[in-house]
């Protein structure tokens, strides 16, 4: 019963944040702050972790192909797997542990100091100062972010595919398009949008409703980046089904 | 004139925990209101009620014509913009420096331009003695400074109702008179109604026109400041001497056995360091600083009382009585002295 009273209030707070986001005035500023600074914490560590992912889908792709004697597909497969799954699952975990978590803290400490009350108070609404920048920010963020593992990672997978694994670079290359389409890559990005639209909702409703005291803002967080995850898994799952389904593949 | 704020049938509970019911009560336009309770008694949840921060399940908010607990959104912050509300730690905006923080509302609300805002803010700021002040940020002053700018930020739109969660909480005995003083002196300028949230027992002696007090999920009493100050209730008399004599406990309901231990030791002779006497009783009230102008709520609450003093208890009678000049009981038609 409680849990479903919680969901209900995060879905409040989700739709409040789309009507406040085109309420005026926008604030910018606080865009631009907010955007800087989800970048500036998860920047790093995505780019660390898509390397070794990139490499890790390289292999596992290269020895496979070679298995099975499709050894001219090995580019086509790594691309396929980075842009539609390891793309957003490497955003996902970034801008939940990374980004979330900082929003969720930041708005946590606010509320215990009873900053966001104040706000309330002087006739501000906190969603429309507060909320509606980070979330947007969150959303831009996770999109740039999927593009970037997605480079990354289809580097990484080059490198390791034709330095360490022997394969051909030409092959590697020209086999790019053979499975891969365009539409790949737009629900590639699509899912990102979505996820930081999540990461940031959940965050910010974490943030805004922590237990009392300290300790509380600790819980906050934590349980924020716990339920982002499980949200944007499943919601990653019903997206590639969904997109399976619609967008027929390439060749088919 | 300050906005009367109408409270009536009020009942807040957190899950199953009750936190009051049935709470009824008028601020007076204009007057300055304190309300007392122990620690715990749900007084901040009470004045966070007051501007719509927390929603109690049953009853009315009327301010200024509007139910704030069934008003849109959109009007719930209008009737904000004429609250000025002073937070226990003054809630300042950690990112800002002091002059940013007090100049937010007339930056938000208001088309100033900036040396206008800039006079606003310096006057606030003398006001509340923090001239010099102004480019520090928050996490760089005492806590007493930053109830003080906390009170400059409530104060720069003028606001109708200024409403105080526990002034004198983290501030000397001194420092706490001289907010007293402020909060006086600002009824007098600007004529708002004033509600004060605490349990400093000479903030409640002295500074408002009406008292009242939550315990035990109730209220327990609201009126003029002459009838808490004589009440007979056990609480209000426990309360008012710092005793601990009486029905309030360490938490917050006291059973009957320690009730009984502990009357059976100060009968025993136990020096438990409480007050021998008794402060109860009517003081003579903090008047504005001479020179500014008289209160209006002064003379207002006098008409107001005099038609109901006949429904006070005797004692309450007898202390409003004898606050009048000879002159204001020809006025009322009061008999002299013991009325």
């Amino acid at each position: 019963m409680s849990a479903l009273r919680e969901t209900g209030r995060l879905v409040d707070l989700g739709v409040d944040v789309v009507r406040n986001a085109f309420r005026r005035p926008f604030q910018f500023r606080e865009f631009i702050q907010q955007c800087w600074f989800v970048v500036g914490v998860t920047v790093l560590p995505t780019a660390l972790v898509s390397i070794p992912f990139g490499a890790v889908i390289a292999l596992q792709i290269g020895s496979l192909t070679r298995q099975i004697g499709a050894q001219s597909f090995t580019g086509a497969a790594s691309v396929l797997a980075v842009l539609q799954q390891a793309g957003p699952i490497v955003t996902a975990l970034l801008i939940a542990g990374a980004g979330g978590s900082a929003i969720c803290a930041d708005l946590g400490s606010r509320t215990i100091r009873e900053e966001i009350d104040a706000l309330e108070v002087l006739g501000v609404s906190a969603v429309q100062r507060l909320v509606v920048p980070r979330v947007l920010a969150a959303m831009v963020v996770s999109v740039l972010l999927n593009g970037m593992v997605s480079v990354v990672g289809v580097l990484g997978g080059y490198f390791f595919n034709v330095v360490l694994q022997d394969g051909t670079p030409g092959a590697y290359l020209a086999s790019f398009t053979a499975l891969a389409q365009l539409p790949d890559l737009w629900i590639s990005e699509i899912k990102a949008l979505v996820f930081g639209f999540i990461a940031g909702i959940v965050a910010a409703y974490r943030g805004l409703h922590p237990a009392g005291g300290p300790k509380g803002v600790g819980d906050a967080v934590n349980q924020a980046v716990v339920i982002t995850f499980l949200l944007l898994f499943f919601v990653n799952f019903v997206l590639t089904a969904i997109y399976l389904q619609v967008v027929p593949a390439k060749g088919s | 004139m300050g906005v009367e704020v109408v409270v009536e049938g009020l009942t807040k509970s957190f899950g199953k925990q009750t936190i009051w019911h049935d709470v009824t009560l008028t601020l007076p336009p204009g007057e300055v209101s304190v309300m007392l309770g122990p620690s715990g008694t749900g007084k901040s949840v009470f004045l966070k009620s007051l501007v719509g921060l927390l929603k109690p399940e049953r009853g009315r908010i009327v301010v200024d014509g509007t139910d704030l607990l069934r008003c849109t959104e959109r009007r719930l912050y209008e009737i904000r913009k004429l609250f000025g509300v002073l937070f226990q730690d003054g809630a300042l905006f950690g990112s800002m420096d002091l002059f940013d923080n007090v100049a937010f509302p007339l930056r938000e609300h208001t088309r100033k331009t900036e040396a206008e805002v800039r006079r606003i803010v310096l006057e606030k700021m003398e006001m509340v003695g923090l001239v010099g002040a102004e480019r520090k940020l928050p996490g760089e002053i005492s806590g007493g400074m930053r109830k003080r700018a906390g009170l400059a930020r409530a104060l720069v739109l003028d606001p109708e109702i200024i409403l105080c969660d526990e002034p004198d909480s983290g501030l000397d005995p001194v420092r706490t008179a001289y907010l007293s003083q402020l909060l006086i002196d600002l009824n007098a300028q600007l004529d708002a109604t004033i509600l004060i949230v605490t349990h400093n027992i000479t903030v409640a002696r002295t500074v408002p026109d009406n008292l009242g007090m939550l315990f035990r999920r109730e209220l327990v009493l609201f009126g003029p400041r002459e009838v808490l100050l004589t009440s007979d209730e056990p609480v209000v008399e426990q309360f008012l001497n710092g005793r601990r004599v009486g029905p309030i406990g360490m938490s917050e309901e006291k059973d009957q056995a320690t009730m009984a231990a502990e009357l059976a030791h100060r009968d025993a002779g136990h020096a438990d360091g409480s007050p021998t006497g008794d402060v109860r009783g009517v003081v003579p009230q903090l008047e504005p600083t001479p020179g500014l102008p008289p209160r209006g709520a002064v003379r207002r609450r006098k008409d107001r009382v005099m038609s109901i003093v006949h429904t006070l208890p005797p004692r309450a009678r007898q202390g409003i009585v004898d606050s009048l000049t000879p002159e204001e009981r020809r006025h009322y038609g009061t008999p002299g002295g013991a009325g």
